[in-house]
C-alpha cells in the first residue's frame, strides 16, 4: 500500500537552525514538487476542498502544477485565499484539507499545503503577470485591524472592484502575521510581498491608527458603508501566580512582539529583550511552540515547557511540537505551575505533578494535583502563554456593539454584528483561534457585504 | 512620518515637542498618552499627552531625555519627523466629582496635571498645586500654573527654586488646614509612593498616573501590567491612572527597571545626528 509516498519538502537540520532565525521548512524542490503533484488522483468530489474554511479550488491548481503552468496555478488559488504564502505555511493542514485527501491511506495524504506554497513562493519570485486591477466601483469599506481576517476580507472585496481602507493600530500591517509567527515558520518580506499584492488591487493601508481610540466605529460608519472589525485576540491571561510581576516573566505575545516584530533579535534595532540561559514556557499551543523555539534562538541553552496535561492532549500542531524537540525543547508534561520565585528577578518556577482525573462533559480530560510532589525549575525567564481575553478598546467604545459575557464580539451567520453595516471575524469574535479560520470568517464576512452591494453573482 | 512642527528646550535634558498628528489631536483628552517611534528601527515609547490644538490637528508632549529612545529624539529638530505616533491610547483622567483637589506634579509629571488645573478652575473647583523638582531648572510651567490655580507651591531637593524639600513635606504642611477631596500626584514613582503613604492613614482619594514600560499600548502584549488591589491590571488599557492606595509601588517601582542596563549598553546606533 505505501508505493509512491508523500514526498519530503528540504528542510533545516535542527542543530543549525536552533541558532538562526531562517525558515525551517524551506519547502519542496521542484522535482519534489511535481512529484507530489502528481500524487493527486483528481477526485471528482474533491474532498479536500470541503476542509478548506476558503474553499481553495484544490485539484485545479495542482493540476496546474502538474503541467508547470505556474500562473495558472497561483492565478487559480488566488481566486480563492489572498494569502497563499502565508496559509501554505501556517495552516494546520493535517486537520483541514489533507484530512480529507483519499490518499491518506496510500502513502499519506497529498501534500497540498506544501503545494500552495510552492506555487505562491514561485510566483513571488518571479514577476508574475501583476494583477489586473477592477474598476472602482462606488462602494467604501473601512476594516479595524490588518491581521489574516482583515486581509482575507480585504482582498475578497477589492478583487470585486469596492474600495477598502485597512486601519491598522501598530505601525506595520499583518497583525499576527508580524507579530505573532516568528520569522522561522513565516518569514516577514512574504506576509509584506503579499499584503503589497492587495495595495496593487487598491486596498489602502492606514498604519498607527487605533480604532476605538484614534477614530470610532460610529465615525467610520459616516464615511464608509460597511465596516468590518478584525482587532483580533487580545489581552493576554496569566495565572495569577504569586511572582508573576516579577522582571523576567513575559506573557508569550510580549516577548514575540518585542522579537518579530520590533526585531530585538537584530542589533540594529533599539527595542530591549532579556535574554536567558534557561527558560520555561508555561502552555502547549502553537504560541508556546513559537515561544520556546524563539527562546532558543536568541541564545537559552535550555528551554522548557511546561504542560498541565498529558502529552496527547497537546493543543500545538504536531509539526511544530516534533520540531520543538527536534531543536532540544524539553517537555515537562502534567506539570502545572504553582509560584514563580525569585527576589526581583525570576529565580525559579515551583511547579506540581498533576494526573489525569477524568473526562468532563466536553471530553476534555481534567486533571488532579498531586499532593506533596511539587517540584522547582530553576529559571531566568518565564513565559506564560496561555491563551488571550478579547482586546476591550473596540468594544468600550462603539455603543450597542453586543459582545458576549467573556467579551467577544457577537454575529449571526452571516458575521453581521448587533449594529446595522457592522460585520466582525477572526479572533475579535471567536477568541484565539488559527490564521485559516480567520481567514474563513474575512472572506464570509466580505460575501455579505458583497451582497448587500448587489456585487455577489 | 510625524512632523515636529515646534521643539523648545525647558530644562538641560527637557524638551517640549508639538506633534502634526490629526488623529491624536482629533480625540485626545487630558490623560491620555501616545505611543512614539523616533525612527524606523526604533522602539516603542509611551509620552502623557500634556496639550492638544484640534483645530491644528498637533499634539504637545514633554519629554525628559535620559533613556535611549528620548535621546535620539532630542537630536530631533524643527521640521523633523519622526516614524511613529500613535493615539491618544489609554482613559482620560476624570477628578470631575472633585470639588478642592490638590495636584502634584514630580519633574515633568507637571505636565500632566497642567491641564487638569485648568479644567478643574474651569468648572470652578479649588486647585492647590505642587511642583517639585531637583532644582530649579526643572520645574516646569510655573507661570502657567499659577494662572490656574489658587495656590502654587514650589519645593525643590537643594533650595534653588520655593522652599527646600520634597513635595510630601509641603503636602504634610497643607494637610495640617486644607481639607482636599482628592489628591492627584503625577511623577516618579517613589514620590507618588511617597504621597500614597501620606495620604492613605488619612483617607484622602489618591489617584496616581503609572508610567509603565509598554510596547503596543493597546491592550495586546500585556508589558504594562501592574498590580491594583491585587489584581493583574493593565496600565494601557486600564489606567494609566488608578487608585493610589491600591498599587503595588515596589513590584511597579522593580518593573521599570527591568531594562536598566540593556538601555546602558544599548548595540543598536541612532541614525539621526
Amino acid at each position: 500500500m505505501n508505493k509512491n509516498p508523500r514526498n519530503h519538502p528540504v528542510e533545516q537540520d535542527p542543530a543549525v537552525r536552533r541558532n538562526n532565525f531562517e525558515e525551517v521548512c524551506q519547502g519542496f524542490t521542484h522535482e519534489a514538487m511535481l512529484a507530489e503533484a502528481d500524487r493527486c488522483l483528481h477526485c471528482k468530489a474533491a474532498p479536500c476542498r470541503k476542509g478548506c474554511p476558503v474553499g481553495v479550488d484544490i485539484p485545479g491548481f495542482i493540476d496546474l502544477l502538474k503541467k508547470e503552468d505556474m500562473q495558472g496555478a497561483i492565478d487559480t488559488i488566488k481566486r480563492y485565499n489572498a494569502l497563499p504564502a502565508v496559509c501554505g505555511r501556517v495552516c494546520p493542514q493535517e486537520v483541514q484539507c489533507e484530512k480529507y485527501c483519499v490518499r491518506q491511506k496510500s502513502g499519506g495524504a497529498v501534500a497540498i499545503g506544501l503545494l500552495e506554497r510552492y506555487a505562491a513562493d514561485y510566483a513571488l519570485q518571479n514577476n508574475r503577470v501583476p494583477q489586473q486591477k477592477p474598476p472602482v466601483l462606488p462602494y467604501k469599506v473601512a476594516i479595524a485591524g490588518s491581521g489574516p481576517s482583515s486581509l482575507a476580507c480585504a482582498g475578497e472585496l477589492a478583487r470585486k472592484g469596492v474600495q477598502v481602507t485597512i486601519f491598522e493600530a501598530f505601525h506595520k500591517a499583518g497583525g499576527v502575521l508580524v507579530y505573532g509567527i516568528p520569522e522561522f515558520r513565516l518569514p516577514k518580506r512574504l506576509v509584506e510581498a503579499e499584503i503589497d499584492q492587495l495595495k496593487e488591487l487598491g486596498v489602502e493601508i492606514k498604519t498607527n491608527v487605533v480604532i476605538g481610540k484614534s477614530l470610532l466605529i460610529e465615525e467610520l460608519l459616516a464615511e464608509y458603508d460597511a465596516v468590518f472589525i478584525g482587532s483580533g485576540a487580545g489581552l493576554p491571561s496569566f495565572m495569577g501566580l504569586p511572582g508573576e510581576g516579577l522582571n523576567g516573566v513575559y506573557s508569550a505575545n510580549e516577548y514575540l512582539t518585542r522579537i518579530n516584530l520590533m526585531k530585538a533579535y537584530r542589533d540594529d534595532y533599539a527595542t530591549p529583550i532579556k535574554r536567558a540561559d534557561r527558560v520555561v514556557v508555561v502552555g502547549a499551543g502553537n504560541v508556546a511552540m513559537d515561544a520556546a523555539r524563539t527562546a532558543l534562538r536568541m541564545g537559552s541553552k535550555e528551554v522548557f515547557i511546561v504542560y498541565r496535561r498529558a502529552r496527547e492532549d497537546v493543543p500545538a500542531r504536531y509539526e511544530e511540537v516534533e520540531h520543538a524537540e527536534q531543536e532540544g525543547v524539553k517537555m515537562h508534561f502534567l506539570s502545572s505551575p504553582v509560584a514563580i520565585f525569585g527576589e526581583k528577578q525570576v529565580e525559579g518556577i515551583r511547579c506540581i505533578r498533576t494526573e489525569i482525573d477524568s473526562v468532563d462533559e466536553n471530553g476534555r480530560r481534567t486533571i488532579r494535583e498531586i499532593e506533596g510532589s511539587e517540584f522547582d525549575l530553576p529559571c531566568d525567564l518565564v513565559i506564560m502563554a496561555i491563551g488571550t481575553s478579547p482586546n476591550p478598546l473596540i468594544k468600550n467604545a462603539t455603543e450597542g456593539l453586543k459582545t458576549t459575557p467573556k467579551g467577544t464580539i457577537v454575529i449571526d451567520e452571516d458575521h453581521m454584528t448587533s449594529l446595522d453595516r457592522v460585520y466582525a471575524g477572526g479572533d475579535a469574535v471567536t477568541g484565539a483561534a488559527t490564521v485559516i479560520l480567520a481567514m474563513g470568517a474575512g472572506k464570509k464576512a466580505a460575501q455579505t457585504i458583497l451582497n448587500k452591494f448587489g456585487l455577489n453573482q | 512620518m510625524y512632523r515636529i512642527l515646534k521643539k523648545r528646550q525647558l530644562a538641560e535634558s527637557v524638551f517640549e515637542y508639538v506633534f502634526d498628528a490629526p488623529y491624536v489631536a482629533g480625540r485626545a483628552k487630558p490623560g491620555q498618552f501616545v505611543i512614539l517611534i523616533v525612527d524606523e528601527q526604533g522602539e516603542r515609547v509611551p509620552f502623557t499627552i500634556c496639550d492638544y490644538d484640534r483645530k491644528a490637528g498637533s499634539v504637545t508632549i514633554l519629554v525628559q531625555s535620559v533613556g535611549f529612545s528620548t535621546k535620539c529624539l532630542s537630536r530631533l529638530q524643527e521640521g523633523d519627523s519622526v516614524f511613529a505616533f500613535v493615539g491618544p491610547l489609554g482613559n482620560p483622567t476624570d477628578l470631575n466629582a472633585y470639588r478642592r483637589v490638590c495636584l502634584i506634579g514630580g519633574g515633568i509629571g507637571a505636565a500632566v496635571i497642567y491641564p487638569q488645573a485648568k479644567h478643574l478652575k474651569s468648572r470652578g473647583a479649588e486647585v492647590d498645586v505642587i511642583l517639585g523638582a531637583r532644582d530649579a531648572s526643572l520645574i516646569m510651567y510655573e507661570s502657567e500654573f499659577r494662572n490656574h490655580a489658587d495656590h502654587v507651591y514650589v519645593m525643590t531637593d537643594n533650595g534653588s527654586a520655593g522652599e527646600q524639600g520634597f513635595v510630601t513635606n509641603k503636602l504634610l504642611q497643607l494637610l495640617e488646614s486644607e481639607h482636599y477631596d482628592c489628591v492627584f500626584a503625577v511623577g516618579p514613582m517613589p514620590m507618588m509612593k511617597a504621597v500614597v503613604n501620606l495620604t492613605r492613614p488619612m483617607g484622602i482619594p489618591t489617584i496616581v498616573s503609572l508610567n509603565a514600560i509598554m510596547v503596543d499600548g493597546t491592550g495586546m502584549c500585556g508589558c504594562c501590567r501592574v498590580k491594583v488591589g491585587g489584581a493583574t491590571r493593565y496600565a494601557c488599557v486600564d489606567g494609566p491612572e488608578f487608585d493610589g492606595f491600591e498599587v503595588d509601588f515596589d513590584e511597579a517601582i522593580n518593573r521599570l527597571n527591568m531594562y536598566k542596563s540593556i538601555n546602558e549598553e544599548n548595540t543598536h546606533k541612532c541614525k539621526i545626528r
